[in-house]
């Protein structure tokens, strides 16, 4: 049976209990939650996932495929017999295919993790650094992307996971800067003799500043904004010469500015575009330092007062309550700046903390978390073709929060009637499949322990098979928080 | 005779005939009310152009369109202003006098966050701080306080702000779940009625909501899901005229943030308005005669700057359009005190001026079509608003 508090560490901290946890974590849930705060394991799959660069240089390829299919296509009398439609199909395919494979191995890696607090958190940063699937190319990248900048830096400092982030392709080509030109870049300034107009795009300044660093109250204006899209100009992802940034590409060359250089699908610096001359952000003066211009402003940015308590704000929500203690987020964040940014002292205070462990049931779950833990507490795991399926079903589509403050952290925005009515629904399914196999009043208590209440423990007991067992378990308000 | 005169006077309702029973009817019991929020800042100098402006054009360079006539050009309202050619149905219901459209409108709210705009418009106070559920909630709070208590829906997976706090709504979207017994459900309600009210009540209204949709045929054919509002808006049309159906609707339809080549007559954004538009027309197919009683109104968190940003799109702005749209609104005009586009009409220099409260729309709703008093409006609903004057809609 699952102690009250052992039952916290896993379903609140972790990503829900599987059963045989009660053995594994034995009376110390606080020091089980502590080792897994290490530095960075290679995670088993990951090895054999795909890069992300790989993935964007090859739809890029794809991309040129279609267009020119397509061109040859619109040609009047075409050469139509010439062009094969499955050209023109593989870019979407190939997309949709690399989205459903990371999607399901998000979905497989939560599931079977031995350490999930760690994945927890991890699943936590990918989504204060944000990036949508539902606009295109990131649905390919988007699990890749938290492999390659989240996972390594999770318990790091919070400088690294921040430049990691932003510097991803995945977040410059989600929030545009890319696209983003300095009026008085080489580029800019040329262009902008011969009539054309182009320029900044603010989008990724205005999220780094309101979402991911000082918070929207964190006391930066507008002219904040300005300048340090300035500043973020030039950071940019390589072989962009083929859909929205084929006309910078072509401007360049018609300009005689030497285009883009980068790697396919890696970072890479655009002098051409970059605004010179320095930028004042906060009343902090940056000087002219190139790419490394905008690498000082972020670590300036994770070093503010506003960031730390921002920060020390999510992650108290996330793992305490929706309207988190006062007194916990002013711990966490001034651990968090007594230690120069590093996390995992953040993280230990935290689940040192008192506040963590009273309230076993004050967070409710996303419909993804209750996902996980269903899977978990069954020793299931959904077949990978009908994970994005299912969750979708559920309300939460994997890897598209649809915006780049993330998925919502309060229950008020996952509490409705139709979303709970999906849930039972799955429930009764899944019970029907594994009713026979699996003793539900054993299962209670090992995935809920002392916090299944008498209704809950009742109900099970008395369901009239194995699968309405299963699925009351699953249905039981218990089971809908953390 | 005007609703409102009617309602404000007691004597009217011992007036005896079809008129004023009629009358009286539409201001309490039958009226329909659909709120549609359109998430990521729509562009509302792309969607009701000012192109009777002179700098107009210059302003909006790639993504201005042209004067009635020309190819791809704007649907002409009054002279000044236009709507973008990819809304053709309300563009006829301006024609037929059932399209009011508010201009230069804003939330309380001046910053430039998606979250915190949605947060003070669907709030409906005047900063984000300020967030004790949603101004529609609290609406129906008054609502059955002064008469009688209504329903409301949600069409989404999740309620949104506007619709939480203390009455509970119910909310429905497409599933392709099998339905789950009713002796499993009976126990299901059961546990939650002993441990978790709050579940409970969800559960009831979800319940509800299902049976409705089940009567009302829509088992199935309402797939399309996604960013498409048609289905969901067929989906409302049909729970609004259900006889014992919710009274209120709330819809959401993201996608209208557009950074970078958001297009003119064509492209990104013209698709959305395009959605968008067949997402109305089909509401008010499927409300049939009850389009006459129903009132419709499209907002957003905010417009997009005047100029084009150097991607071919538009940044976060200030003011912009609001649509209000139904047999009960006095349409065929576009309701605006007009600041301008000159360089000192904007506000900061780069945005929309607002010169009109969204509130103030809300309110004309909710005291025209349900009688709200204006003290429940000024203090309840919209705390502390007694200096936003409802718009006159009817």
């Amino acid at each position: 049976m699952l102690t009250q508090a052992t039952a916290i560490a896993t379903n609140r901290f972790g990503t829900g209990a599987k059963p045989g946890d009660a053995e594994r974590i034995g009376n110390d849930p606080a020091g089980w939650l502590d080792a897994q705060i290490g530095p960075a394991t290679a995670q088993p799959a990951a090895a054999t996932r795909p890069k992300s660069a790989d993935v964007l240089s090859e739809i890029r390829e794809l991309r040129l495929v279609r267009q020119a299919a397509q061109a040859a296509q619109a040609r009047p009398g075409g050469q139509q017999a010439a062009v094969d439609p499955a050209a023109i199909r593989e870019f979407g395919q190939t997309i949709a295919e690399n989205y459903q494979a990371q999607a399901s191995s998000l979905y497989a890696t939560a599931i079977a993790t031995d350490a999930p607090f760690r994945e927890r958190l991890s699943l936590f940063w990918a989504n204060h650094f944000a990036v949508s699937a539902d606009k295109q190319p990131i649905g390919a990248i988007a699990g890749l992307y938290l492999d390659e900048a989240i996972r390594p830096n999770v318990a790091g400092n919070f400088r690294d996971l921040l430049r990691a982030s932003i510097q991803h392709p995945a977040m410059l080509l989600y929030l545009d800067n890319q696209t983003s030109i300095g009026p008085g870049s080489l580029l800019g300034s040329r262009a902008n003799q011969g009539n054309r107009r182009v320029g900044l795009n603010e989008n990724l300044a205005r999220e780094i500043l309101e979402l991911h660093t000082l918070g929207v109250d964190g006391g930066y204006t507008q002219d904040d904004v300005i300048e340090f899209s300035k500043a973020l100009t030039g950071w940019s992802v390589g072989g962009q010469d083929d859909g929205p940034a084929a006309r910078l590409g072509a401007m360049a060359g018609r300009l005689g500015i030497a285009g883009d250089t980068g790697a396919p699908g890696e970072f890479t610096f655009r002098g051409a575009v970059h605004e010179p001359g320095s930028k004042t952000i906060l009343g902090r003066r940056f000087g002219e330092d190139g790419v490394d211009e905008a690498e000082a402003v972020l670590d300036f940015l994770a070093g503010r007062e506003e960031t730390a308590h921002f920060l020390a704000t999510k992650l108290a929500r996330h793992f305490v309550a929706d309207v988190p203690p006062e007194n916990l987020v002013a711990k966490l964040a001034e651990t968090y700046l007594d230690n120069d940014g590093e996390l995992a002292p953040v993280y230990r205070a935290l689940i040192r903390a008192e506040h963590g462990w009273r309230e076993p049931l004050a967070k409710y779950k996303t419909p993804q978390d209750y996902l996980i833990s269903a899977f978990r507490a069954l020793d299931q795991a959904p077949p990978p073709n009908q994970v994005v399926a299912l969750a979708t079903q559920l309300g939460q589509r994997p890897m598209t929060p649809g915006s780049p403050a993330g998925w919502p952290d309060i229950a008020d925005h996952w509490t409705s009637g139709d979303a709970l009515l999906k849930r039972i629904e799955w429930s009764t399914t899944l019970g029907a499949t594994v009713g026979d196999r699996i003793d539900a009043v054993a299962r209670l208590d090992d995935v809920l322990g002392e916090v299944a209440g008498t209704a809950t423990r009742n109900g099970v007991r008395r369901a009239e098979s194995g699968a309405q067992a299963i699925a009351l378990l699953l249905a039981a308000p218990e089971f809908q928080r953390r | 005779m005007d609703r409102r005169q009617l309602l404000s006077s007691g004597a009217t309702l011992a007036l005896a005939g079809p008129l004023a029973s009629r009358a009286f009817a539409a201001a309490t019991d039958d009226a329909r009310f659909a709120l549609v929020i359109l998430r990521g800042g729509l562009d509302g100098l792309a969607a009701v152009p000012p192109y009777g402006e002179g700098t107009y054009s210059r302003l909006r360079g790639p993504l201005a369109l042209g004067a009635p006539g020309s190819d791809g050009s704007v649907l002409p309202l009054d002279g000044l202003f236009g709507l973008h050619p990819a809304l053709a149905n309300l563009h006829r219901m301006y024609g037929d006098g059932q399209l009011a459209i508010a201009h230069a409108v804003a939330s309380p709210y001046r910053e430039r966050s998606h979250f915190d705009g949605q947060k003070v418009l669907e709030a409906g106070g005047t900063s984000p701080e300020t967030s004790d559920g949603g101004w529609l909630n609290r609406a129906l709070a008054a609502l059955a306080e002064e008469s009688f208590g209504r329903d409301a829906i949600a069409l989404a997976d999740s309620v949104p702000l506007v619709l939480r706090g203390p009455v509970t709504v119910s909310s429905w979207a497409p599933s392709r779940l099998p339905d789950t017994d009713e002796d499993t459900l009976a126990r299901v309600r059961e546990i939650y009625e002993a441990t978790d009210p709050a579940l409970a009540a969800q559960l009831t209204q979800a319940l509800n909501a299902r049976g409705l949709a089940g009567d009302a045929g829509m088992d199935g054919g309402l797939r399309g899901g996604g960013q498409q509002l048609a289905p969901l808006a067929t989906a409302a049309g049909r729970f609004l005229a259900a006889a014992d159906g919710p009274r209120i609707a709330v819809l959401e339809s993201g996608g209208w943030d557009t950074h970078a080549n958001q297009g003119a007559a064509a492209g990104t954004l013209a698709q959305r308005l395009q959605q968008l538009d067949n997402g109305i027309a089909s509401l008010k197919t499927e409300l049939g005669p009850i389009w006459e009683r129903t009132t419709v109104v499209i907002v957003t968190e905010f417009g997009r700057t005047v100029a084009a940003n150097g991607t071919r799109g538009t940044d976060h702005g200030t003011a912009g359009v609001a649509f209000v749209a139904g047999g009960t609104v006095a349409g065929g005009r576009v309701i605006a005190d007009w600041p301008g586009l000159g360089e000192r009409d904007l506000y900061e220099g780069r945005d929309l001026m607002p010169t009109l409260d969204m509130r103030a729309l809300f309110k004309g709703v909710l005291g025209e079509q349900y009688g709200l008093s204006a003290r429940a409006l000024d203090t309840l609903v919209f705390p502390d608003s007694s200096a936003v004057a409802p718009v006159d809609l009817a």
